[in-house]
This record gives C-alpha cells, sequence and structure tokens, in this order.
C-alpha cells in the first residue's frame, strides 16, 4: 500500500503538466493568429533587455517601495521553488525531505532562507491586499477593474498566502514530529527561524494528529503549487512567464518611430513612379492587403503577446493625459480587451476547428473609436509598462484601419488631412506663402 | 529679415551646411512664426551656413501617420525626400519636436537618411562652442519651468539639451513634478491639436498648466510650437491677466544674446 501515495503523486503531477501544456498550445496557437512581425535581430541586445526588465525588474523599481515587495514576491517564488525539486522527488519516491542527507548543514540554511522569503512574501501580500482593496489606490479603483479583473487580482493574492502558510505550517509540524514518537520518519532535518512559531499551536496535539497535519499540508501545498499552475492561464498572473519572452522581443527603436507600412510603400511608389506598370506580374502575386487593424488577426504577434502578458497593473493608464483626464482611453484596458477578443477567437477555433465568422471584431464590439482618437500618441504608456508592453501601436493600427479602410476619421481631422493633401499644410495656407513669415 | 532659401543658394553654386526645416506652424502660425525669427535671428548672429526651403517646404506628414492616414504620410515623405535630396541635404536643424521625430527616425526607412538636430540640441552646442555669447542679466534667477514636449522627451530621449539652455541664462530652473520621461502631455499630440478632444472631466492643457504654474514659475519654457499653443491656451483659461509667460527656449536665448559678437 506504500506506493500509492506515489502513483497518486504521479497522477497528479502528469495530470497537471499535461493541462498546462494542453493551455500553453492554445496561447501560442491564439498568438500565431496575429500577423508575422521580425523581432530576431540583435539577439544579445534583446537578451541584456530581458535581463534587466524581467529578471532584473529594473522598470519596477520606478516605484522603490512597491518594486521592492513586488521583487520580494518575485525572489521569493523563483528561489522557494528550488525546493519543489525535492517535494516531486519526496512525492514520486515515498521519500521524506530527500536532500538533507546529501547536503548538510546547507539544506539546513536553505530552508531557513525560504522561510524567511516566505515570511516576508506574506508581509508583502498582505500590503498588497491592502493596497488593492482598502487604500483609494487610483489605479486600482479604476473601471477597467470592475469584475473578474479585480477578483483575479485578489485571488492570486490569497492563493499567494495559502501557499506561504501550507509551506510553513507543513516545517512548524515536521519540525514538532521531529522530536516526537515518529522521529524515525521524520529526522532532524532543516532549520525553521519562522515555523518554529508555529510550533505550540500544536502543544495539545496527539503525534498522530499532528503527523496528520503534516501531510495535508505537505499534499495541499504541493496540489495548490499545481492548481496555481493551472490558474495562470485564465489569469493576469500568466506574466510571471510571458514577461520574459515579451521582454525578450519587444521594440528596441526609439519608441517615437512608429513603423512605415510597407503595403502602403509599395501603393505609394506605385503612385509616384510614372514608369510604373500596373499590370506587371509581380503586381498581381498577392491580393491587396488590409490597412491598419480591426481584429486581433489584423494585429502583430508580438502585440498579441502584449495582451497575454499584461499584468492589469495599470501604470500605462495612470500616466495617460486622456485617462488622466477622463476621457474613455485607457491604455490598460485596450489590452485586456485585445486579449478577450483573442480568447473569444481562440474558443471559436476550439468549437469549430477553424475561425468562423461570429459578426464580431476588436473594432467596435470591444475597442471603441471614441477611446481611439482620444490618444495623444505621447507614448507615456508605452514608457511606463514595466514589460515593454506596447498600447499605442494598437491603437495607431486601428486608427489607421478607421481611416484609410473606412474613411470614419472625425470630420475635423478630415479637413486637417484635406488641407495637407493639397496645401502640404494641416491648415487652409496657401503654400506659395510658406516663406511671409520673414516679412 | 535675411533668409536665404536653397533655391538662391543653389543659383550661386552654394550648399549651405545645414537646412532649417521651419515645419508648418512656424510658417503659418502667428505665435511660432515668432519663435522661428528668433531662432533666425540666432542662427544669422552665430554665423551658421544654412538656407530654408520657403515654398518647397510640405508638411511631414506627422499629423496624417499619427491620424492614421500612413497613405497621406507617406506621400508627403516620399515628397519631401525627393526635394531634401535635389539639394543635397545632409544635416536638418527644425524648431518643431514633430518634424524632428519624423524626419529622425520614419524617414530613413523611406530613403532619407539625415543628421536630425532639435533647435534645442544646435543652440546648446552652439553656447557651448562660443558662437553664441549669452548676456546672462535678463533671466538671471528668475524662475523659469520647462515642459518636455513628448517627442523631443520620451520618444527621443534628449532631455538635457533645453534645460542646458535654461541653465546658460543662469535662470532657477523649477521642475515640474511630472517631468522627462514622467511629463504629462500637453494635448496637441496625436493629431488631437486639429479636432476637439473626447468628452471627459478636463483638458488635458489645463492640466498640464495647473502643473506648471504650481512651480510658481512666472515663464513656462516650451520647445515645441504646439506646446506653446496649448499652454498659451491653458494660462489665458486659468490665469488670464497673469504675468505668467509661456516662451519657447529659443526665445530665451534670443533675448539673452549679447549685442556684441
Amino acid at each position: 500500500m506504500s506506493f500509492l501515495p506515489s502513483i497518486l503523486f504521479g497522477f497528479l503531477l502528469f495530470l497537471a503538466i499535461a493541462l498546462f501544456v494542453f493551455n500553453c498550445r492554445k496561447i501560442y496557437r491564439n498568438i500565431n493568429l496575429g500577423k508575422n512581425i521580425d523581432r530576431s535581430d540583435n539577439k544579445k541586445v534583446r537578451l541584456l533587455k530581458m535581463f534587466r526588465l524581467a529578471f532584473g525588474q529594473s522598470k519596477m523599481l520606478d516605484k522603490p517601495v512597491v518594486g521592492l515587495l513586488h521583487l520580494i514576491v518575485y525572489v521569493a517564488f523563483i528561489l522557494i521553488n528550488v525546493e519543489l525539486i525535492e517535494i516531486i522527488i519526496d512525492g514520486l519516491f515515498g521519500t521524506h525531505r530527500f536532500l538533507a542527507p546529501y547536503l548538510g548543514g546547507f539544506y539546513d540554511f536553505l530552508i531557513g532562507f525560504f522561510e524567511i522569503l516566505a515570511f516576508l512574501v506574506v508581509i508583502s501580500v498582505l500590503i498588497f491586499w491592502i493596497r488593492r482593496n482598502i487604500l483609494n489606490i487610483r489605479r486600482f479603483i479604476s473601471n477597467d477593474l470592475k469584475g473578474w479583473p479585480k477578483t483575479d487580482a485578489n485571488y492570486i493574492l490569497y492563493i499567494e498566502l495559502v501557499l506561504m502558510f501550507l509551506f510553513l505550517n507543513m516545517n512548524a509540524t515536521d519540525f514538532y514530529l521531529q522530536s516526537s514518537s515518529f522521529s524515525e520518519y521524520y529526522k532532524s532535518y532543516g532549520y525553521f527561524p519562522i515555523s518554529q512559531y508555529l510550533v505550540p499551536i500544536y502543544s495539545n496535539f496527539s503525534d498522530i494528529s499532528v503527523m496528520y497535519v503534516e501531510r495535508t499540508s505537505w499534499w495541499l501545498h504541493i496540489i495548490g503549487i499545481l492548481f496555481f499552475l493551472n490558474y495562470l492561464y485564465y489569469s493576469k498572473h500568466l506574466h510571471i512567464l510571458l514577461a520574459f519572452p515579451n521582454t525578450y522581443f519587444s521594440n528596441l527603436d526609439k519608441i517615437g518611430k512608429f513603423d512605415n507600412l510597407s503595403s502602403v510603400f509599395n501603393e505609394v511608389k506605385a503612385m509616384l513612379d510614372p514608369s510604373h506598370d500596373p499590370f506587371s506580374t509581380n503586381n498581381n502575386q498577392t491580393e491587396i492587403e488590409k490597412f491598419g487593424a480591426s481584429d486581433v488577426f489584423d494585429l502583430n504577434w508580438f502585440q498579441l503577446l502584449n495582451a497575454y502578458t499584461c499584468t492589469e497593473c495599470g501604470r500605462c493608464s495612470s500616466e495617460c493625459p486622456a485617462n488622466e483626464t477622463g476621457k474613455l482611453l485607457s491604455p490598460r484596458k485596450i489590452m485586456m480587451k485585445t486579449r478577450d477578443r483573442l480568447e473569444e477567437v481562440g474558443k471559436n477555433i476550439d468549437k469549430n476547428g477553424k475561425f468562423i465568422d461570429d459578426n464580431k471584431s476588436l473594432l467596435n464590439d470591444y475597442i471603441s473609436k471614441e477611446e481611439l482618437w482620444a490618444c495623444t500618441t505621447c507614448n507615456a504608456c508605452v514608457d511606463s509598462c514595466p514589460i515593454g508592453i506596447d498600447p499605442l501601436s494598437i491603437i495607431l493600427d486601428m486608427r489607421r484601419y478607421l481611416v484609410m479602410e473606412q474613411s470614419a476619421a472625425p470630420s475635423e481631422l478630415n479637413n486637417m488631412m484635406n488641407n495637407l493633401e493639397n496645401n502640404g499644410a494641416p491648415w487652409p495656407f496657401n503654400q506659395l506663402d510658406r516663406l511671409n513669415w520673414k516679412n | 529679415m535675411n533668409v536665404p532659401t536653397l533655391k538662391e543658394l543653389k543659383e550661386k553654386g552654394l550648399e549651405p551646411e545645414i537646412l532649417f526645416w521651419v515645419g508648418c506652424a512656424g510658417s503659418f502660425d502667428d505665435r511660432a512664426k515668432k519663435i522661428t525669427k528668433s531662432f533666425v535671428r540666432l542662427l544669422n548672429k552665430a554665423n551658421i551656413s544654412y538656407g530654408v526651403l520657403g515654398v518647397e517646404e510640405s508638411c511631414t506628414g506627422d499629423p496624417a501617420k499619427r491620424a492614421g492616414n500612413e497613405f497621406l504620410f507617406q506621400m508627403q515623405a516620399v515628397s519631401n525626400i525627393e526635394v531634401l535630396s535635389s539639394y543635397n541635404i545632409k544635416k536638418i536643424v527644425t524648431t518643431c519636436p514633430h518634424c524632428f521625430n519624423t524626419i529622425k527616425n520614419e524617414y530613413p526607412s523611406l530613403g532619407g537618411t539625415y543628421e536630425v538636430l532639435h533647435h534645442t540640441q544646435l543652440l546648446d552646442q552652439l553656447i557651448k562652442d562660443g558662437k553664441i555669447k549669452i548676456e546672462e542679466k535678463l533671466y538671471k534667477g528668475k524662475k523659469i519651468t520647462f515642459h518636455d514636449p513628448c517627442y523631443l522627451g520620451r520618444a527621443n530621449n534628449e532631455y538635457s539639451a533645453p534645460r542646458s539652455l535654461i541653465d546658460s541664462v543662469k535662470a532657477d530652473l523649477k521642475e515640474m513634478k511630472s517631468c522627462k520621461d514622467k511629463a504629462l502631455c500637453c494635448g496637441a499630440g496625436g493629431a488631437q491639436m486639429f479636432k476637439e478632444s473626447e468628452k471627459g472631466n478636463q483638458e488635458i492643457n489645463i492640466k498640464r498648466t495647473k502643473q506648471a504654474v504650481k512651480t510658481n514659475a512666472k515663464i513656462i519654457a516650451a520647445a515645441c510650437p504646439f506646446c506653446n499653443t496649448m499652454l498659451s491656451d491653458g494660462i489665458k483659461a486659468t490665469h488670464d491677466n497673469s504675468d505668467i509667460k509661456v516662451l519657447d527656449v529659443a526665445e530665451i536665448i534670443d533675448a539673452s544674446v549679447s549685442k556684441e559678437l
């Protein structure tokens, strides 16, 4: 019967990883619905940027206090997961603290270190919860987060709290059992600077019930981790993985440089070149490309990766001049809606095998013209994102669709563009008067 | 005012070192024309070999591009590049950060690569080289706040040149709470200049003006003709009859140059 827990553990582990891989493939497929964009250049610069922004969290520290708290949770997350190696070995082979005899004193140090990290995480998460739910911080009480996003953010904090408690409780009961009638199984390994203070809770418990508590904590802890792994796909917490590719593939150019659509360039060349033959063969090779974006298919894969990576922190919207003056536009919401629409398209494909037109689109059904026209293209959102997300590029691509495919610019902008086309200036002045200022 | 055009220069067989790209606002907007003149006075004073395109200049296409009309932008860009090539232009200076950004960053892949300077960068260089000499009396110790244009600052990482110019007149630079990469937009960019804003609880230029006024500076320095308009309107709307002025950095320098050279 002793192998039964091992089989159960192996089954759970397999199930969790399989489900996770299944969802990862969906994300990969959905991101690849986007158009191609070449981000294969400058590998070294990209790696460095990834190390700086994602590993080093350099931009998170722009806000020093929350940046530090986030850093604690992040470092703890990575380091405590080292313990996961041992938990998996123990789970699969029915051992207990498998690594302890091999690592000796270092093992004690590690466990002690993890406990201190876990304690710091508890403190940080509590502060995060207070910031999110009690202090009236604008980016957290914003309408953007009404409903699931707010719940999601709190769930993440609760899950982290529960996991840390289970980890500490597992150690506390282990520590207790090391000097109990079960000391044969619970050898004296580890150093417990934090969880030792939990031991008195169990002073009236029998040894056997403490052992049940220890086993339960151990199992719930690993089940919790596997659950959390699979929760990522449904959550903004996906950023803990996608922040890495997102920063790697992010834009390396000056942020003032907007891309020049090559499809437009071909047309412009054709129009200006008198020797251009509209009937020559290489013009017929592809059908005319759609200008700009009205749906997720028209965006590029990096923009779609951005949508999955967004952590909904709202730094972008709190810097956005339009949002700060009460306009409908919120760059955060642009990212969230893009992800929502992409997920909807993904579900459509899951159901039908391929995408069947659902008479919906990112434009109008998710993002309104009013939002798009409120943008000043000031790049504050782009600059403020700690992980290189570019909401402005989506806004611009959707404006391009409105103007070039639908001629649906606000009438004042049409006037401006008419002037520009006819007089070479956005105002109705004659180009021949351009030097009159010197008189 | 003596302003050589490239056409005149070419007829004389001359090629200037640098093209002064005046821009639409600098050519047509009454307020911005004063900035253009200040800058030209400084170019003349420093004895720079420059020229303007005059009637051959046309909009860079920035407002069209940012409004989503990539087609119109590229038409403008390609024909501008053609004109620039015909005069063999290598170096361009402009008083407008939008022209600056567009020509510097967006023209190269359409076939036009130039060394592009914002006028604050050129003026900073001319002062450092001693080609423009500053008399420090006028603004010495006066509080000046500087509004970073988005397309000079965030977009192109130039924060120091305009500040160095304000330092050069020994003014007391009072930074706004949100400045440099955190500077709030004036509200004109992305073609907003040419349309009414969407429904909200405040105009962006009013918010920015209030931030500027809060520094207690009597001079709000700008480095973009559009920011200048937005902030001037902001002052009119919130502090009419006050002695707060919105000046381009070039005007501050122009008023501070020594009369002798």
